[in-house]
């Protein structure tokens, strides 16, 4: 039988192009104007070429705050993920409990991020918070809104209660699907507790690792809510991580061109960083071959 | 290497078990002698696996006793009762080698190093992977992986026994014979007890020195093949032993006579009367076709070519009976009776065997 050819088929496509069009090409692309460009407002630009990128890439303000950034990632990470495992290893693994330990594991994940953020911004306060109070009448010296070390340990505690719960909760998945013979076969080799998580656990739970290390360190790394709230990026600049920056050049100093450059820049780091997890991830399930 | 004793031991899955129905595990008493090798034999959910686990102490026993060479091994936990056990689907550990499998049981008993790499070598030979050692586990072939499992169990020599749950059912065919053999020459050399669970014929008969057949949660036999063969002490072992399984047909027992609708068959001895459902078992292979009248009258309804002989399949009085006759043998449509051979006929009472009296 003879295809049909009927060209007025793409026309079936159309609302699609349309669709991300108007939610994702013109946005981004009227980003990529912006970037190129100055402004003193009124809507008039002139051309700047690429002097915004050349300056942000010399400028000491995104660098502190890049650094800042990849610092509070790779602490949360260090913490939420060795944490979150050791959580789900002692997670009931049937029964009631184990139903009660799941729901409570997931209420921190429930929580909307600027409510997560006031939780903590009043908790932390010194004159009413029930952690700084009482701090302060232990004899402790604690105030995240003047002492740069406070506030980072308090984002820190923060994001460790709002998000270990998902760390644990995917290790547990990927620990119950491990059959039980595993066990048993360890136990027949006499493996110390130590081997089986080594040889047994660790290796099963390999998959869903990499995919809450990959949600964790985006996460981390676009966080903006949760410590905009709490500290306001300082004292001083202190907290101040990428997106805060980012929305203090837009919209606070309203200067768009820097901002749009900072923009693009921001989303090819990410879009680099997905792609080397997406890369690792495929080809480990590649030499897994199973 | 240990005899084995299992003392009124009994085992249910769930708490306080009330009666008979609640136990996966009947209560038995065992024996099973130091260095031979076993076969235990049942259908799918008949309490083998449970049985096994109960010995390498993965699993605690509702009630009874275990003992090791007479020591009570009860609360001792796996690790102490020095056991290898080998599983149904493969266990192997994806990030080390293969040559780290095999030696990984002897590490974690500290063995010296030299030691660990002859076993290893010789395990490797036995199981034919001298050249994947030092590949990665992961990745190989699911018989591969098992061939690595079977090998981690074989690698202690000083194990007090050896643990086989089903380990062949992901093989190959034509493998599944090899590592067969290979099992059994290595329990003629190294002389360990071995149990080995399957629900397959054959492979507990070639395997086994004895063969330990379970029904619904009840060891209801422990004999040599032959004496399976010859004298099944369940009907159930009748069916399941064999191919075809036995005939097992209601009989009324007089004496020497045995009477099956209204027929009179000769028995090889005589019986007391029989009490409760009674039965006689025959195995196809000692019934014989006639065509001179006298006999049980059935009905032929197929004839199965199996190569080395035919299996007759025949309708009696609405029951099915199957006949083994030899390769040459012609089938005639006037064949229509049954012959028994008298000797071969056991006698059966609510499922068990009966014993005759020689007259």
């Amino acid at each position: 039988m003879e295809k049909t050819v009927n060209q007025k088929a793409w026309f079936l496509v159309l609302p699609v192009l349309i669709l991300v069009g108007f939610s994702a090409v013109i946005p981004l692309m009227t980003v990529v104007n912006y970037s190129v460009q100055d402004t003193f407002g009124n809507n008039q630009f002139f051309w700047a070429g690429l002097e915004w990128f050349d300056e942000l890439l010399h400028s000491e303000r995104l660098h502190n705050a890049l650094g800042r950034q990849i610092t509070f990632s790779l602490i949360i990470l260090a913490i939420e993920v060795p944490l979150g495992i050791f959580i789900a290893l002692n997670m009931p693994k049937k029964g009631f409990w184990a139903s009660l330990v799941l729901v409570l594991m997931s209420l921190p994940l429930l929580i909307p991020y600027n409510v997560v953020g006031t939780i903590w911004q009043i908790f932390g306060r010194v004159d009413i918070g029930l952690l700084g109070y009482t701090l302060g009448k232990l004899g402790i010296s604690y105030n995240y809104s003047q002492d740069a070390v406070h506030a980072w340990l308090t984002v820190i505690v923060m994001d460790v209660w709002h998000w270990t719960s998902l760390v644990a909760l995917l290790s547990y998945a990927g620990l119950q699907s491990i059959p039980d013979a595993f066990y048993q076969a360890a136990k027949i080799d006499q493996a110390s507790r130590w081997k089986v998580f080594r040889y047994i656990e660790l290796p099963k739970m390999q998959g869903v690792l990499m995919i809450a290390i990959l949600l964790r360190f985006m996460d981390s790394f676009m966080i903006y809510t949760e410590p905009f709230v709490v500290t306001g990026g300082g004292p001083g600049n202190a907290t101040t991580f990428l997106s805060i920056d980012l929305v203090k050049m837009a919209l606070g100093q309203f200067d768009l061109g820097p901002a749009a450059a900072f923009s693009l820049m921001y989303f090819l780091v990410i879009l680099l960083i997905s792609w080397v997890f997406f890369t690792v991830m495929t080809n480990l399930d590649k030499r897994d071959g199973v | 290497m240990a005899k084995i004793t299992l003392d009124n031991l009994a085992h249910a899955y769930y708490p306080n078990p009330q009666n008979d129905e609640d136990f996966a595990l009947k209560e038995l008493n065992l024996d099973w002698v130091d260095g031979e090798a076993y076969a235990l034999l049942g259908s799918s959910g008949c309490g083998k696996s449970t049985l096994l686990n109960i010995i390498s102490g993965l699993l605690q026993p509702s009630q009874g006793r275990i003992l090791f060479n007479d020591r009570d091994v009860t609360d001792s936990p796996t690790a102490q009762r020095n056991i290898a056990q080998v599983f149904q689907f493969p266990v192997v550990y994806d990030t080390m080698t293969v040559r780290n499998n095999l030696a990984f049981p002897l590490r974690n008993r500290g063995a010296d190093a030299s030691y660990i790499q002859d076993r290893v070598q010789k395990i490797a030979a036995m199981i034919g992977m001298e050249a994947e050692l030092d590949n990665k586990a992961r990745g190989l072939t699911a018989d591969a992986k098992q061939k690595i499992s079977l090998g981690r169990g074989m690698v202690r020599e000083d194990v007090n026994a050896l643990l086989f749950d089903e380990p062949l059912t992901v093989i190959d065919p034509h493998m599944k014979w090899e590592l067969r053999t290979q099992l059994k020459s290595f329990h003629h050399e190294f002389g360990h007890t071995m149990i080995y669970v399957t629900h397959d014929q054959t492979e507990a008969l070639t395997f086994a020195d004895k063969v330990v057949v379970m029904y619904d949660g009840r060891v209801v036999q422990m004999g040599t093949p032959a004496e399976l063969f010859d004298t099944p002490e369940h009907t159930f072992v009748g069916y399941f032993i064999g191919s075809p399984g036995m005939n097992v047909l209601d009989a009324k027992i007089e004496g020497h006579k045995a009477y099956i609708e209204g027929t009179e068959i000769d028995l090889g001895a005589g019986y007391k009367p029989v009490e409760g459902k009674s039965q006689i078992g025959i195995r196809p292979e000692f019934v014989s076709l006639t065509s001179n009248g006298t006999g049980l009258p059935v009905k032929i309804r197929r004839v199965e070519d199996v190569g080395r002989h035919k299996i007759v399949r025949a309708d009696f009085f609405g029951k099915e009976i199957n006949i083994i006759a030899p390769e040459g043998a012609s089938i005639g449509a006037d064949m229509n009776r049954v012959a028994f051979v008298p000797e071969r006929i056991n006698v059966y009472a609510n499922d068990w065997r009966v014993k005759g009296e020689v007259a």
